[in-house]
């Protein structure tokens, strides 16, 4: 257990603990949604959000991020809403846009390197105000789920019953939607643009293999986010190798495991 | 009458009701899709809609859901008072369900989803599980209530969906074709028992067709619709109609 002389590792661990539940939770209804490519979207628009704080001179970063993040869910949503394309159209239209716009933006004299750090991540670089907000978040998030996973799931089953039963399903889904980009936006820094993603979406396609019922889906969604973060870190401390990537192998390894299970269990 | 059927008559009487859809009209940009729609509806009455495809069916209905705009109104009236509400119950069934095979729900997640502010993720409530069986039991399906959705017979899940709506007991039922994805007896059951809980709970029952045999066996109303109603009455009346001769032409039935 030398590991955890370190500060840095007890700092990631902790940092580990709290988050992985975030992502379980809120993959098990991204994956219902079929929503995998909207919060691909919302990572890689990170970088506008991160450009925006620069240029309008925010001293804190993750202030503007949250700020761009929600309006950035709400107008995608708003737009996609009343278009006719496919959401998938609407969706890369704002991404490419503002990942785009993020590019531009923070390379203005050269400096785009100085940014690079945020398509990788570093989670041993986490702080401890970092992790208190984090901490933040993860209690939001348990209570936005209790209050609302009802209506979500419903208005995802159909919407005209859900409304024929008074639940207003579009509010809880831009709600949602908002949650999932601050989230994003709040684990950006040290998890990295181009992993974010799966750090949702594995853990809860995993789950989705061997579970049957709502419970057991939410359940072993946590338990395979927070062993692979975990097991994730150790085996990058052991080895040297970077701890995001390693997390997500562990998290993929977990889905072909459940997923070869799954075939052999069919009823 | 007989002294059994007026026994009906008053008990019906204590909480009847008659729903009036007064010149009901929707339009889409400049096309109008329906145009001025009047319709009385009474409990323990079927009242049935056919139309061709694009005659504004499912449109009337999600107008009468409250879920698209529209001209005109609707009134809710209990007949023993007079009282006009415009607190309606309206129970639905929808076409389809947005579910896979795979996906991880069981019917009683997806009923308490439906009906309970409960999350379906913590653990099963003891007492909404005990409701919803009861509710199930209505149309024979409690014994589904722990099988994953996705893996239902396409009568079961019509049954599921049913209990669902009368969870709880509506004023007025509204039910879109429940043709797809059941086989030709599902569709015969459903009639069924559609038939039985209008008798049982004397529901207000409106309901979208295309099965013209099923409609003149068990509707009590029938309305030909075409952007706009071309006539009503009893099955006989309609399909005796000239309108519904050239809507579906001679020899459908």
């Amino acid at each position: 257990m030398d590991f955890l002389e370190y500060a840095f590792m007890r700092n990631a661990l902790l940092a580990i603990l709290v988050s992985s539940p975030i992502f379980a939770l809120l993959g098990t209804m991204v994956v219902n949604k079929k929503m995998a490519f909207f919060s691909d979207a919302i990572g890689h628009s990170a970088l506008c959000g991160i450009a925006v704080g620069v240029v309008f001179g925010f001293t804190s970063r993750s202030v503007s991020m949250v700020i761009f993040a929600i309006l950035f869910s709400v107008l995608l949503n708003f737009v996609k809403d009343r278009t006719t394309y496919g959401a998938d159209t609407i969706i890369s239209v704002f991404a490419s846009v503002a990942m785009s716009l993020g590019l531009v933006l923070l390379s203005r004299g050269g400096t785009f390197n100085k940014y690079s750090s945020y398509l990788v991540g570093d989670i041993l670089s986490i702080t401890q105000t970092e992790i208190i907000s984090l901490t933040v978040c993860l209690v939001l998030v348990i209570v936005f789920w209790v209050f609302s996973y009802n209506a979500l799931s419903s208005d995802n089953l159909n919407r005209d019953l859900a409304r024929s039963k008074g639940i207003n399903g579009k509010l809880f889904d831009y709600i949602f939607s908002a949650f999932i980009a601050v989230v994003i936006m709040f684990s950006i820094r040290w998890i990295g643009i181009l992993l974010i993603n799966s750090l949702i979406i594995l853990p809860a396609a995993a789950s989705r293999n061997i579970s049957r019922n709502t419970r057991a889906y939410h359940l072993w969604s946590v338990v395979f986010s927070v062993a692979a973060g975990i097991a994730g870190i150790l085996v990058s401390y052991y080895t040297g190798a970077p701890s995001g990537p390693m997390i997500v192998l562990l998290l993929g390894v977990t889905f072909f495991v459940t997923f070869v299970a799954h075939s052999f269990n069919k009823d | 009458m007989s002294e059994h059927a007026h026994k009906l008559k008053d008990s019906c009487h204590e909480h009847c009701h008659c729903i009036k859809i007064n010149n009901l009209s929707v339009s889409f940009g400049e096309e109008k899709v329906l145009d001025d729609v009047s319709l009385h509806m009474h409990c323990g009455e079927l009242t049935v809609i056919i139309g061709q495809n694009g005659a504004g069916k499912s449109t009337l209905l999600r107008a009468i859901l409250g879920q698209i705009p529209h001209e005109g109104n609707i009134e809710f009236k209990e007949t023993k008072t007079g009282n006009i509400s415009n607190v309606m119950k309206i129970g639905y069934v929808p076409q389809t369900l947005n579910i896979e095979r795979e996906l991880p729900m069981t019917v009683y997640d997806l009923f308490a989803s439906f009906i309970s502010k409960y999350p379906v993720w913590l653990p099963k409530n003891r007492k909404l599980y005990g409701k919803i069986k009861e509710q199930l039991k209505l149309f024979s399906v409690e014994d589904c209530i722990d099988k994953q959705v996705g893996k239902l017979s396409g009568g079961q899940l019509q049954r599921v969906m049913l209990s669902i709506a009368v969870t709880p007991m509506p004023d007025l039922l509204v039910l879109d074709e429940p043709v797809s994805g059941i086989d030709e007896n599902g569709v015969r059951d459903f009639y069924r028992l559609v038939d039985e809980m209008k008798h049982k709970h004397d529901l207000a029952v409106l309901l979208v067709s295309h099965d013209l045999e099923l409609v003149r066996k068990y509707a009590d109303k029938v309305v030909l619709l075409d952007n706009t109603i071309l006539c009503q009455g009893t099955p006989a009346e309609v399909f005796e109609n000239d309108s519904f001769k050239s809507v579906f032409g001679g020899g459908a039935l």
